[in-house]
C-alpha cells in the first residue's frame, strides 16, 4: 500500500555520495573561506594539540596555493610540554605564519591573576585570551572545539557570537540554517568559529592518518614519570606536582589531549603508531575529556560556566 | 591499515528528530546511542550518578541529551542539540530538536540540513495536531526522507491494526503535502523493540529496524539532472614569483556537477567563459560535484568576486529583484511590512525591503490568514521581498541551497527569518492504488 519499502541492500548510494571524511573536510573548508570572505582580522587558536593542528592543515588546504590569510594565537599557560612548544615553533617557521602569544605567566607575574591552590591554570586562560583579542582587534577567532566533546558544546553554533568580555549568552546565539552563516557583530564583539563542530575524536584521528599529518610525540606511547591524582596520570614537573602523599612512578603512557600540564592526564597505552592509536580509540569506552581533563570534572556544569565566561 | 580503511569507507547521514517529550523522543535517542554503543562509560556514569541523586531507580537516558543548565533546571530542551554516533556502515549527525518551546524555529533549523526527519507518535494517541505540524515542516523544508516512528507499541499490545491505521493516516496526510518518501516503523523505545534489534513481539512486521533504515537510506541522489551552482566564496590570488597570474575561484558546490571544459556563465554580470581546471583541495580533477569544496580556474580573465555565482551557460537561472518566498520567522522581534533588512543568499548579502506579507500559515490545519501585518517568532508565512541588486535565485523545490536565504537585521545583526523561494509545498504524489496488495507491505 502507501508506506514505502526501505531498501536494506547495500549499494543504495550513488557514486556522488562523499565519504564522511570528505564531507567533513569540505564543510570545514567552506567555513574557513566564509570567514576569510567576511571578516577583517581572523586568527586561529593554536595550542599544538591535535585539533588545532587539524584546523591549520584544513586552512592550508582551503587557500592553497596562496598562504593562509590568518595568523595564529597561542594561549600559553606556562605549563607546556616542551615537545609541543618545539612543534609549535617548527610549524610556524615551516609555513611562514605569524604567531601571537597570550601568556598566563605574564599575568601571574604582574599580579593580575593569582595561582589557584590546586595549581591548575586552564581556568586562568580566559582573561589573557580576551585581552589579546581586544588588543589585536581580532574579529573572528577559530577554535578547535567539537560538539561531541561535552554536553554544553552539543548546542554550540559554528559561528558563536561573543560580547566584548568574550561572554557567551545562549539566548543570543543565532539559529544556523542550511550553510548560511551569519557573522554580523558590533564593534568590540567577535565571533568564535568552530570548523570542526561536526567532527568526532575518531574522525580527527582518521583524518590525521589519511592526510599523513605530523603530531607532537606526546600523542604516542612513551615512558614518563607520572603520579596519580583523582584517577588520572599527571606528569611530574615544576608546576606543582606531586604533593607529599603522591608517589611518582615510571609508566608507559600517551596523551589524548594537549593542554596545561597541571590538569591534562595521560592514559596507559602501548599505542606507538597512528593505526594503534585509532584502534585504541575505537575500542575505548571513555570520552577524551572524561579521561584526561581534570577541569571538566569540577562540576557537572563546569564547561557551561567556563563558556559563559569566555573560555574556548 | 585495515582498521583505518574500514572505518573511512562510510558515508554520513544528517538527520533530525521531532516529537514532544511525551512521545518518548529523548528515550528513543538515548536508546539509539546506548544500543549502538555510542554512550561512553564516563557519560553513562554521570547520568547514573545524577539519576541516583534525584532518587530515580533507572538511569534516565533523557539526561544524555539535555545539555544546558537552564534546561536541566526547567526539565525541558530549549535548543537544537547535535549528537554523533557511528555504526560500521555509516556515521550519523543527529539534530535533536525540542518538542515544546520554540519548536517551529528549532525544527526548521534542524531540518534545513537534514536528509531525513524522524517524526514520533505515541501509538495510543495516533496522529495528533503536533504530528501534522511536524509533517508540514518536513514538507516545507523538502526533507527527502521522512520516518514515522510509531512508539510505545508495548502499550497497545504490539497490535498490527493499531500501527497500520496510524501509518495509513499519516502517509495520506504527508503525501498530500508532497513528502516524497515516507517509511513507517513500529517501535518501543523503552523496551527496545525495532530500534536497533528486531522486535520479538511483532512478527507481522517484516521491515527494517529503525537503525537499519538509517543505515541504508540513500544520502545522495543522481545529480546529472540537477542545476549546477557554485557560489564564489573567495578569490585565491597567490601573487607569488612562481604563480604571478594564478586566479582561482573558491567555493563549495551548492548543487549539481561541474566539468573541465564546460561553458559557464558568471552571475549577476552574465559574462561567459569555460572552466580550464578544477582543483579539489590540492588534487586536479576533471569533474566535481556537490558538496565538494573546490577551486575553479577559468579560461578568460574576467572580473569575479565573492558573492558571484558560477553556473553552466546552458542552465543559468534568471536574476530577479523581486522574490516571493515562504519564510519561518526565527527572531524574537517581529518581521513587518516595510522592514529594511539584509538578505544573505549563497555567498552574497544585499539590502532588501519586505514589500508585503500576503499570508500567514497555520500549521495545525494549513489554513491561510491573509495580510497578518507582521510575523512573530515561530510564524510561517508568505513574503514578497524587493532586493537592492538582482539575485540569481532558484526555486527551493529545485535546489535547497540556492533556493534558500536568511534575512538579517542590519541594526543588531540578528538572524530574523529563514526563507525558501517559490511555492510552499510540492504537488502531492499521485495516490498509489492499493488494490493489488493483500496487506501491509513494510
Amino acid at each position: 500500500m502507501t508506506a514505502t519499502v526501505a531498501k536494506t541492500d547495500e549499494g543504495t548510494d550513488t557514486p556522488y555520495a562523499l565519504s564522511h571524511l570528505d564531507a567533513l573536510e569540505s564543510e570545514a573548508v567552506h567555513i574557513f573561506r566564509e570567514v576569510a570572505g567576511e571578516f577583517e582580522r581572523p586568527v586561529i587558536l593554536f595550542s599544538g594539540g591535535k585539533d588545532s593542528i587539524v584546523m591549520l592543515h584544513l586552512a592550508l588546504k582551503a587557500f592553497a596555493p596562496a598562504p593562509v590569510p590568518f595568523s595564529l594565537l597561542h594561549v600559553d599557560t606556562g605549563h607546556n610540554f616542551p615537545e609541543v612548544l618545539e612543534y609549535r615553533d617548527r610549524t610556524v617557521e615551516k609555513h611562514g605564519l605569524r604567531l601571537h602569544v597570550a601568556s598566563v605567566q605574564d599575568y601571574i607575574d604582574r599580579g593580575v591573576l593569582r595561582e589557584r591552590p590546586d595549581g591548575t591554570r586552564n581556568p586562568l586562560q580566559t582573561l589573557p585570551l580576551t585581552e589579546k583579542i581586544q588588543a589585536e582587534k581580532f574579529d573572528a577567532v577559530f577554535g578547535g572545539g567539537r560538539r561531541d566533546e561535552e554536553k554544553a558544546r552539543a548546542k554550540e553554533r559554528v559561528f558563536s557570537l561573543r560580547d566584548e568580555f568574550s561572554q557567551w549568552d545562549p539566548r543570543r546565539q543565532r539559529p544556523e540554517l542550511w550553510n548560511l552563516y551569519n557573522g554580523r557583530h558590533a564593534a568590540g564583539e567577535h565571533v568564535r568559529v568552530f570548523p570542526l563542530s561536526n567532527w568526532t575524536e575518531l574522525d580527527v584521528w582518521q583524518y590525521i592518518a589519511r592526510e599523513g599529518i605530523e603530531l607532537p610525540q606526546i600523542y604516542f606511547a612513551h615512558e614518563r614519570e607520572v603520579f596519580n591524582r583523582g584517577g588520572m596520570w599527571l606528569t611530574a614537573g615544576e608546576w606543582g606536582g606531586p604533593k607529599a602523599d603522591e608517589t611518582v612512578e615510571k609508566r608507559l603512557i600517551r596523551y589524548r589531549t594537549v593542554g596545561d600540564m597541571s590538569c591534562t592526564g595521560a592514559v596507559d597505552s602501548d599505542a606507538v603508531t597512528l593505526e594503534q592509536v585509532i584502534t585504541e580509540i575505537a575500542a575505548s569506552r571513555l570520552t577524551e575529556r572524561g579521561a584526561t581533563r581534570a577541569d571538566d570534572k569540577l562540576s557537572e556544569a563546569a564547561m557551561e560556566d567556563r563558556k559563559r565566561e569566555g573560555y574556548f | 591499515m585495515s582498521t583505518i580503511t574500514e572505518l573511512t569507507e562510510t558515508t554520513l547521514l544528517r538527520f533530525a528528530t521531532a516529537g514532544s517529550v511525551d512521545d518518548g523522543k529523548s528515550t528513543l535517542v538515548g536508546r539509539l546511542l546506548h544500543d549502538s554503543k555510542s554512550v561512553l562509560t564516563d557519560q553513562l556514569e554521570a547520568v547514573q550518578r545524577v539519576s541516583a541523586d534525584r532518587g530515580q531507580d533507572a538511569p534516565d537516558l533523557a539526561l544524555l541529551t539535555d545539555g544546558l543548565r537552564a534546561e536541566r533546571e526547567q526539565g525541558i530542551t530549549i535548543d537544537v542539540a547535535y549528537r554523533y554516533f557511528a555504526t560500521p556502515r555509516r556515521r550519523f549527525i543527529l539534530a535533536d530538536t525540542p518538542g515544546h518551546v520554540q519548536y517551529t524555529r528549532n525544527m526548521v533549523t534542524g531540518a534545513s540540513t537534514a536528509e531525513l526527519t524522524v517524526i514520533l507518535v505515541d501509538a495510543r494517541n495516533g496522529v495528533v495536531e503536533q504530528t501534522r505540524r511536524h509533517a508540514a515542516i518536513a514538507a516545507l523544508l523538502r526533507v527527502p526522507h521522512v520516518v514515522l516512528a510509531v512508539n510505545k507499541m508495548d502499550l497497545v499490545e504490539y497490535k498490527e491494526s493499531v500501527f497500520a491505521a496510524i501509518a495509513e493516516e499519516f502517509t495520506a496526510y504527508a503525501s498530500e503535502l508532497g513528502v516524497p518518501e515516507i517509511t513507517a516503523i513500529p517501535i518501543s523505545a523503552l523496551a527496545g523493540d525495532n530500534v536497533v534489534e528486531p522486535s520479538a513481539h511483532m512478527d507481522w512486521y517484516g521491515g527494517p529496524t529503525f537503525l537499519e533504515h538509517l543505515e541504508s537510506v540513500p544520502v545522495a541522489h543522481d545529480l546529472s539532472h540537477c542545476h549546477a551552482r557554485l557560489p564564489v566564496q573567495y578569490v585565491i590570488r597567490p601573487q607569488s614569483a612562481d604563480l604571478p597570474d594564478y586566479r582561482g575561484y573558491a567555493g563549495q558546490i551548492a548543487a549539481g556537477t561541474f566539468r573541465v571544459g564546460e561553458a559557464v556563465t558568471v552571475l549577476p554580470s552574465g559574462r561567459a567563459t569555460r572552466i580550464s581546471g578544477i582543483d579539489l583541495l590540492g588534487k586536479p580533477v576533471n569533474t566535481a560535484w556537490t558538496t565538494q569544496s573546490v577551486t575553479v580556474l577559468l579560461e578568460d580573465d574576467i572580473d569575479i568576486s565573492r558573492g558571484d555565482l558560477i553556473v553552466p551557460s546552458k542552465d543559468a537561472p534568471a536574476t530577479t529583484q523581486d522574490i516571493e518566498a515562504t519564510v519561518c520567522h526565527v527572531a524574537d522581534q517581529p518581521l513587518t511590512v516595510g522592514h529594511r533588512v539584509l538578505l544573505k543568499h549563497g555567498t552574497r548579502t544585499v539590502k532588501a525591503i519586505v514589500k508585503d506579507i500576503p499570508s500567514r500559515l497555520t500549521l495545525d490545519d494549513l489554513s491561510l490568514h491573509p495580510h497578518p501585518g507582521q510575523l512573530v517568532a515561530n510564524d510561517i508565512g508568505r513574503v514578497k521581498i524587493r532586493t537592492a541588486e538582482p539575485l540569481p535565485v532558484d526555486s527551493y523545490a529545485d535546489s535547497r541551497r540556492t533556493g534558500s536565504f536568511i534575512l538579517i537585521d542590519p541594526a543588531d545583526g540578528t538572524t530574523l527569518t529563514a526563507g525558501m523561494v517559490g511555492e510552499s509545498f510540492a504537488a502531492p504524489e499521485p495516490v498509489k492504488d492499493g488494490t493489488d496488495d493483500d496487506g501491509w507491505d513494510f
